[in-house]
């Protein structure tokens, strides 16, 4: 295992965990809101909040699945240690984490059964920016309308149509997290 | 239905006060500290750590101490607690082979290798009130006799050599877990076991003994008993291979079991199987009856409508957790589902004595 | 004795005695905190079958960096999480050339108690150890 894999790890994991999982809660409950996930320094090429909500959301007995240029030496063995979860092909992942593209194609993720809809797979997105601007989203969690800087648009519509079955996403850039469960409506504006 | 109700609260707190002061008792008396429960009242902690699911000699000590000596009560303490701790990985099986042995006796074979070791046992006693225990004093020190400690060989193994017994293949498949799956049926040997190691020692008591009698007759002999610690190693991630990180205290029961055959297996004996936390005896031995009680189908033996071959009747009602939480609800407040049945009952009444008057 | 034995040994130590044979500790930072949870233990039926899940036990585990750069690792049995953090830097103290000195000191002193506990039960065990005499009955004469 390399050295650097062992750091970076929450420093007092009740109270930070419990911050980051306020967080995650928050984004999640209010799409298109702007919530911070700090205390931890993933490796490269991790953004601050997608390795705290790994950190948080994620442990020995939920799979992960690290697509693309997250799926390095470095995070999995970042991931082992600090976290423990099994890392699993997409097809199996609890959780999946990487870029909008390299997730694609999302078909193989799981979306639940009609009588276990959380049976699903959350996906954590990397983007490079992340705006109150944007598609329009409405549903549950959110007042009227709200406007998200999402990589497209396509594919959350046709998420949305599998409803209550269908994957959830948190998008992170930075130290920065907002929440498109798969009960929002999104429109190009 | 269940309705909130509100209020009490000073009354509660009062009963809580007064609770911890009838736990202490007469504090002319000196007051029991962890070691003395955990060393020497040892068998209730490992029932307290068998039930609970959690090996833990000191933390099972202190929930006897909090629960006044309630066992179940303790267990359900242990249990809550064990929800809180993050599980931080599987063990690979223990290997019981390897057990430094307490006590290991055999009813089927008196002459066997390694050979017959009584251990610090109440079998042979006479029951008899010992009235020296009521005055404080030394006991006596354990006899030794000259001893190379290592592995005993399992008895089963002298009747797997010759084909007499069925043989136990391994099986690395991740077994189903309980603690994270909700039990659901069919369940398999595995799961089957995980319920019953953890489940009320005087129900599967109860389900054994019933085989005995006739219930489900499965002519149990112990082959094997035996107690004693064995070393838990676990794979370490980062280290990439496994250490071992501690050691248990364990009984274990093989039965061996009359069996006519079927038509796809020969006449031999078969197994059953406990396996269980701490001394505790009289529950593996009862574990044991009670799985091969459960085996019935996978043998191609008669189910012949016996409570203990029962699974789903077994392993719903085993846990005394889950039993006494339904169990002991029903004392708190139900005053709204009363009020109905109240209601439905005087409606009833006036309804029947109307219909009654009509007929006058 | 390899790194899987001294971990084995470190993860049984009575807490108590290991802190008398190692009072003070050098510098170190925690990679990983001393954290107290619970491990799975499985069992296999028959002794030799099908693992299943027999009950958890508590396990505090911990990970540090000396000052100097060594790592160690320690899961120790019960929730005591001074063992288990001194546990981690006797670890890593193996690692250095502390190692001979921590070997005779600690680890061999450590696991010469554990084996002359393990063979004082023995000997009571060997003690209780019967000839079972089947009588020959009357009627077989």
């Amino acid at each position: 295992m390399t050295p650097d894999a062992l750091m970076g790890g929450f420093a007092a994991a009740p109270q930070q965990s419990a911050r980051a999982f306020r967080g995650v809660l928050e984004a999640m409950a209010r799409p298109g809101t702007l919530h911070l996930l700090e205390g931890a320094a993933p490796p490269a090429p991790l953004s601050v909040a997608a390795g705290v909500a790994l950190l948080t959301l994620a442990d020995g007995t939920t799979s992960v699945h690290l697509a693309g240029a997250a799926n390095c030496p470095a995070v999995r063995d970042w991931v082992t240690f600090h976290i423990g979860a099994p890392l699993v092909r997409a097809e199996d992942a609890d959780f999946a984490l990487g870029r909008w593209e390299d997730l694609h194609p999302l078909n193989r993720f799981r979306i639940g059964l009609p009588d276990y809809p959380d049976r699903s797979a959350t996906l954590i997105v990397e983007v490079d920016r992340l705006k109150a601007q944007g598609p329009r989203l409405t549903g549950p969690g959110i007042k009227d309308a709200a406007h998200l800087s999402l990589p497209e648009v396509a594919a959350f519509r046709a998420n949305r149509a599998l409803f209550p079955l269908g994957f959830d996403c948190l998008l992170t850039c930075g130290a920065r997290v907002a929440g498109l469960p798969r009960s929002t409506i999104v429109e190009d504006v | 239905m269940y309705v909130a109700v509100k209020g009490g609260e000073r009354a509660i707190d009062n009963a809580h006060a007064w609770l911890a002061e009838e736990r202490r008792g007469d504090p002319a008396v000196a007051e029991l500290t962890l070691p003395q429960i955990r060393e020497q009242l040892k068998l209730a902690v490992n029932r307290v750590m068998a039930e609970g699911s959690l090996f833990d000699p000191d933390l099972a000590a202190l929930a006897i101490k909090q629960a006044r000596g309630d066992l179940i009560e303790a267990i359900f303490l242990i249990r809550a607690y064990r929800t809180t701790l993050p599980r931080l990985g599987t063990s690979v099986p223990v290997d019981t082979a390897q057990m430094a042995v307490d006590r290991r006796i055999s009813a089927t074979f008196k002459d066997l290798p390694g050979g017959q070791v009584l251990g610090p046992t109440f079998d042979y006693t006479h029951r008899l009130l010992d009235f020296a225990l009521a005055a404080e004093g030394e006991a006596p020190a354990a006899a030794k006799a000259p001893a190379t400690p290592g592995p005993v060989p399992h008895v089963t193994g002298f009747l797997n050599r010759d084909g007499l017994i069925e043989e136990e293949p391994r099986d690395d498949a991740t077994p189903a877990d309980l603690t994270r799956t909700p039990l659901e049926l069919p369940a398999d040997r595995p799961l089957r076991l995980q319920a019953i190691t953890r489940g009320d020692e005087g129900f599967i008591l109860s389900m054994a003994y019933s085989t005995q009698r006739g219930y489900g007759r499965t002519h149990a002999f112990v082959g094997e008993l035996r107690i004693g610690r064995v070393a838990v190693e676990m794979d370490i991630p980062e280290l990439g291979f496994a250490v071992e990180i501690g050691e248990v205290e364990l009984t274990e029961c093989e039965t061996v079991n009359q069996f006519k055959g079927s038509k796809t297996e020969p006449p031999q004996f078969t197994r059953g199987y406990g396996l269980v936390f701490g001394k505790t005896e009289r529950k593996a031995i009862a574990m044991s009856l009670v799985d091969r009680a459960l085996r019935w189908k996978e043998l191609g033996e008669d189910n012949i409508g016996a409570p203990a071959q029962d699974a789903e009747f077994v392993l719903y009602h085993c846990d005394n957790i889950q039993a006494t939480g339904f169990l002991e609800h029903i004392k708190l407040p139900h005053y709204v589902d009363f009020q109905s049945e109240l209601e439905l009952v005087r409606r009833l009444r006036a309804e029947a004595m109307t219909m009654q008057e009509a007929a006058e | 004795m390899d790194r899987k034995g001294w971990m084995s040994v470190l993860a049984k130590a009575p807490p108590a005695r290991l802190a008398a044979l190692l009072p003070d500790l050098p510098n170190h930072s925690y990679l990983r905190p001393p954290e107290i949870g619970s491990v799975m233990v499985q069992g296999r039926v028959g002794g030799t079958g099908a693992a299943f899940n027999l009950g958890e036990m508590t396990v505090t585990r911990c990970s540090v960096r000396l000052e100097d750069g060594p790592v160690g690792h320690a899961y120790v049995q019960g929730r005591d999480k001074t063992h288990a953090t001194r546990a981690a830097v006797v670890d890593a103290l193996m690692q250095t050339d502390a190692a001979p000195r921590l070997q005779s000191d600690v680890v061999t002193v450590l696991a010469a108690e554990a084996g002359a506990l393990r063979h004082d039960r023995a000997e009571k065990a060997a003690a209780t150890k019967v000839d079972f005499f089947t009588m020959v009955r009357g009627e077989d004469q």
